[in-house]
């Protein structure tokens, strides 16, 4: 595959991890904030070929992990019984909610489908006039302008039948917070490529100043991930903290400036709650006010009590960095893929599952 | 498609019949069955046995012979996809089936439940799909029932075949003789088929070339045999689930470790680019045409070059070996040399957001 292959060379791969071994000499703590890029770390069995003083610390870039409880028992709750066709992307249907899990509605008869767009979710509106259809529009910047796309379309279609149930997540105010807390002791970043391929990367530049932390805006193949660690591993040791840009083929410094209007267009910036973590000021969009008529929230009366986390999980913990997934006492005992208390066990780009299937090695 | 396939397509026009639909009625058993029946489905798919039209098959096996019996059931959707279709897949998936116990498949019976309202016209290309599949495996269908549900409670068509196979004298096939030591072949590239059915699947339609690798595996498998005999240890379809859950039973069945070699493993260059699009891994795709074989190691390479002389297995690999230091566990050497543990699905693989 042109313009991946490359970036699994295994010659390339030996050449960096050899640099790095050469580069290091003591102990750092560096947080890949997205799962995506966790998952390629375990899946290539990255982490094994990396020097023991480089400790990656797993962040709190799974989409699906962070999705609080309450806005999966809204989408069961819609999909249950208000009888709508509740449309997701995939990972999405595994994760519990207080009630049951979006497949598990589906089992009962629940009219829930699988889709890759959104776009999708707006044809399946207007080929079914007579029934209501809901996006479960999760993630991060990265799926914001096709989830944003969606409305607009349908706005321009006139789909009086299409809504969002919103539940996006913003990564900046995610590193903050994660550097605001005080047991968390991380020492460099490595952002995410695809995330800043939309917005860029001028929002890094005041995180850097702030808690003096180098990050490298890195993507998601081995060669890039190698590559990002060594560029970060490079400022650390020369006690430098710079913003880098390691992902350059594909993200350019401005971002998209297009995705980025559509974005605007149909959201706005909003506190939002991170399950497991709670609330962080300014890190999540909601529908903007002009769009009120394709905001699943605002159509539907939606009378739920917030139903409380397991108290065995400790989701948030995991998901800030400061304990590793198999430091909690339920890993793999209680909590497993099959059976999971906790979001981060249910995504293939959770740290828990990551870790179960990493760990039994 | 490829030739033989729409020769006989050609050769097997519809007949001319009173009605286009499949209606409750043809399910009754009554006169409209009998005038679906006798409209071209027994002509069709004729044999001494099936002539009989008798409630069940009557016939002898050869003296002395092991035999080997395995149903399975096929509610493919979409039912026609690139590369074939559900009639073509449930011959050749009981027939492997058969293939992996080392027997040769003789006899099948055939099983529909249709929704109604299925056209006349898909039904027939499945049939015709039924008796090139048959024949190019040299199995005869001699038995078989027709049932008609309600709109809504099928998915068009549901098929089940059973099939009743001769085992090859020098076949000694077991879990229990799998050991340390062992090598992996694979027939094939991987997880063609499942990706060839995602392209065309409501929602998630995307251009490819690719078709299903379904075909017949017994005429390979037997040659093996032939040849290898006692060496090969056991053979499995790694269908649903594609090679990994296959080799995960397999591991945790004779409690020892499977180490596999991501770099040996044959994925066709479409097949990964769409994978990688979609967020799958090749290694849990479902497969049709492709076998696994546990070799003794010092034929291995010998059975190897056999195979990729042989109908199917001109992309045959060595994909690894039986270990016993780690027990229970299948586990991968990445192509760039890191290492994990290649599990057994927690449920359906689901596609990933990024």
């Amino acid at each position: 595959m042109k313009f991946i292959s490359e970036f699994r060379d295994p010659e390339l791969v030996e050449k960096y991890i050899t640099e790095i071994r050469r580069t290091v000499t003591q102990p750092w703590s560096i947080m890949e904030v997205c799962g995506g890029q966790t998952h390629s770390l375990v899946k290539n069995g990255l982490l094994q070929l990396l020097p023991p003083e480089i400790r990656m610390i797993h962040g709190p870039g799974c989409p699906v992990c962070v999705t609080p409880l309450h806005l999966i028992d809204k989408a069961v709750h819609l999909a249950i019984d208000k009888g709508v066709i509740l449309c997701s992307f995939g990972d999405m249907l595994r994760v519990p909610g207080s009630r049951m899990s979006l497949l598990e509605a589906k089992a009962k008869g629940a009219d829930v489908r699988i889709l890759y767009s959104p776009l999708e979710a707006v044809k399946i509106a207007a080929e079914n006039p007579a029934r209501e259809v809901v996006f479960f529009a999760v993630g991060f910047e990265t799926t914001a302008p096709a989830n944003a796309l969606s409305v607009i379309h349908a706005h321009r279609a006139g789909l009086k039948n299409y809504s969002i149930l919103a539940s996006h997540v913003l990564v900046p105010p995610a590193i903050a917070a994660v550097m605001e807390d005080e047991d968390v002791r991380i020492q460099a970043f490595l952002a995410a490529g695809h995330v800043c391929a939309i917005m860029g990367i001028d929002e890094y530049y005041p995180l850097v100043e702030k808690y003096h932390v180098p990050v490298v805006v890195t993507g998601f193949e081995p060669v890039d991930l190698l590559q990002g660690i060594l560029m970060t591993v490079k400022q650390l040791e020369a006690g430098e903290q710079r913003l880098e840009n390691q992902y350059s083929r594909v993200v350019r410094p401005e971002g998209n400036a297009e995705a980025r209007n559509i974005i605007g267009e149909v959201f706005e910036i909003s506190d939002r709650e991170w399950r497991g973590i709670g609330t962080i000021p300014g890190s999540g969009y909601e529908v903007r006010e002009a769009y009120a008529a394709y905001d699943s929230n605002r159509k539907f009366d939606m009378p739920l009590e917030k139903a409380p986390e397991n108290a065995l999980c400790i989701a948030g913990q995991v998901l800030k960095g400061i304990k590793k997934p198999h430091e909690c006492s339920q890993f793999g005992k209680a909590c497993t893929p099959q059976n999971p208390l906790g979001a981060p066990m249910v995504s293939s780009e959770g740290a828990c599952a990551a870790y179960y299937h990493f760990s039994q090695s | 498609m490829n030739a033989p396939k729409l020769r006989m397509q050609l050769q097997c026009p519809m007949p001319q019949l009173d009605f286009d639909v499949i209606t409750l009625g043809h399910g009754s058993g009554g006169l409209l069955t009998h005038k679906l029946l006798d409209s071209g489905v027994f002509d069709l798919l004729k044999n001494d046995l099936l002539n009989e039209k008798h409630d069940g098959a009557v016939f002898e096996l050869p003296a002395g012979t092991r035999t080997a019996f395995s149903t399975d059931s096929y509610v493919v959707t979409p039912v026609f996809f690139p590369g074939g279709n559900i009639g073509e897949l449930a011959v050749n998936g009981t027939v492997n089936d058969l293939a992996m116990c080392g027997a040769a498949a003789r006899y099948l019976s055939l099983s529909f439940i249709i929704e109604e309202g299925l056209s006349m016209k898909e039904f027939w290309d499945i049939l015709v799909s039924v008796k090139y599949a048959a024949e190019k495996a040299g199995v005869q269908i001699v038995t078989g029932d027709t049932k008609v549900v309600e709109r809504g409670k099928g998915d068009k068509i549901f098929i089940n075949t059973s099939g009743i196979g001769t085992v090859h004298p020098q076949a000694a096939i077991s879990q229990k003789r799998v050991k340390t030591g062992d090598k992996i072949l694979i027939s094939g590239p991987m997880a063609t088929h499942g990706v060839a059915i995602m392209s065309v699947r409501e929602g998630l339609e995307f251009q490819t070339s690719l078709e299903s690798d379904t075909c017949n595996l017994n005429h390979t498998v037997l040659a093996l045999l032939d040849q290898f005999g006692e060496q090969i240890h056991l053979l499995r379809d790694p269908t649903r689930g594609g090679v990994a859950t296959t080799l995960n039973e397999i591991a945790r069945d004779t409690q020892l470790g499977i180490e596999l070699w991501q770099k040996d493993m044959p994925v066709r260059e479409e097949v990964s680019s769409a994978c990688e699009l979609l967020g799958l891994d090749p290694l849990y795709v479902a497969n049709e045409g492709v076998f696994i074989a546990f070799v003794a190691a010092d034929s291995a390479n010998e059975v190897l070059e056999a195979l990729r002389g042989l109908e199917y297995g001109s992309e045959a690999a060595l994909i690894g070996e039986v270990r016993e230091d780690h027990p229970r566990k299948v586990i991968l050497t990445s192509s760039i040399g890191g290492r994990r543990v290649v599990n057994m699905l927690a449920g359906e693989q689901l596609p990933r957001i990024c």
